[in-house]
């Protein structure tokens, strides 16, 4: 890894910290959400200066160039995340329909309780 | 009124229709009325209102399994025994009830479809949704050995123990076809059908039309047959 490379790829994590740690202060991104965004700053960090782990991964799953490795491991890293968000949405779909549901029958109720007998 | 029966409506946009619908059935049922209106855009709840009937409104439009399912929650928690769900729009003939009641109540079937396919009816199905039904009558024969004619009906008349069951969160958001007809004989319900005289939608609309309506009705009912399959089964 050259030094351009090395330097360009710490400004990304760090950058990807900044945000994500203001994000969460500003409560503009809830905690929980925020370890997948960080892991991945982590994982960057620790790629720069262990080059020689992406070299093996490379190894390991068969690819060529380390780059490869590098848009691999993005693109399982950005299914992950679509894949979290489609459970905490599927989650999210059944706590509003529960919620609406609870809030129309208990207007129908004071409704019904308000009517002449 | 009779304390034990409910009659639900189930509505989306069916100002013109509501008003004759509640009329219609008050001819032939004193039980209680609910219009679960899913959050229409046009007057329908004010209509419904207007004739007289309670009405749940939806803050938002959620599906029309939502609806039936938040009648469901309103019978169980009103402590009612058995439940008919009819549609909004005029299709189903409101002179079957009377039987349909007596059919559930006398424990011949825990619940009870209204068939088009077992009278001879002026509607006329789509060429898509003829197809889809002459499938997942296949289907839901293979996997519980009975037939069932008319699996996408709506006209529906259950006991206490099925609308219970159906207030569960796996019910279906859109569709609760052949799919809850499957987990109800799983769990050792007992389903039959009764003839029924169906119109056609006075506004040709259907829940079912277009090529992208079908399909994802397709995918979303075959999906929630299988992850049904993959589930162990449980009484009732």
């Amino acid at each position: 890894m050259t030094f351009h490379q090395k330097v360009f790829a710490v400004i990304v994590s760090l950058a990807i910290f900044v945000v994500i740690i203001s994000l969460v202060r500003n409560r503009k991104l809830r905690a929980e959400y925020s370890w997948l965004w960080l892991a991945t700053g982590f994982v960057i960090f620790v790629l720069v200066f262990w080059y020689d782990l992406l070299v093996k991964l490379t190894a390991l799953i068969g690819a060529v160039a380390p780059t490869t490795t590098l848009f691999i491991f993005g693109i399982v890293f950005l299914f992950l995340l679509s894949l979290h968000f489609a459970i905490k949405i599927s989650e999210l779909s059944d706590q509003v329909k529960n919620l609406a549901q609870k809030i129309s029958l208990l207007e129908a109720q004071i409704e019904k309780s308000s009517r002449p007998m | 009124m009779n304390e034990n029966r409910l009659i639900i409506i189930p509505a989306y946009n069916e100002a013109k229709q509501i008003a004759s619908v509640i009329e219609s059935i008050r001819q032939h049922s004193d039980a209680e009325i609910i219009v679960i209106d899913d959050g229409s855009e046009d007057k329908t709840a004010e209509c419904a209102k207007s004739a007289g009937v309670l009405v749940i409104r939806h803050p938002f439009n959620m599906g029309a399994g939502v609806a039936v399912q938040t009648g469901y929650k309103y019978a169980l928690k009103s402590n009612y025994e058995t439940l008919i769900q009819i549609d909004g729009d005029g299709q189903h003939h409101a002179a079957h009830i009377p039987e349909m009641f007596a059919m559930v109540e006398n424990r011949r079937c825990d619940l009870l479809i209204g068939s088009r396919f077992l009278k001879d009816n002026p509607y006329k199905t789509g060429v898509l949704k003829s197809a889809a039904i002459r499938l997942f009558r296949r289907v839901i024969r293979t996997i519980t050995g009975e037939t069932i004619t008319d699996p996408t009906s709506g006209y529906r008349c259950m006991n206490r123990k099925v609308f219970q069951r159906l207030t569960e969160d796996d019910f279906p958001h859109d569709y609760p076809d052949a799919n809850t007809i499957i987990v109800l004989h799983r769990m050792g319900f007992k389903v039959t059908e009764l003839p029924v005289m169906m119109l056609p939608n006075p506004e040709g609309r259907s829940m079912h039309r277009g090529i992208f309506k079908i399909s994802h009705y397709f995918f979303n009912v075959f999906m929630a047959i299988f992850i049904t399959l993959l589930t162990k089964k449980s009484k009732g």
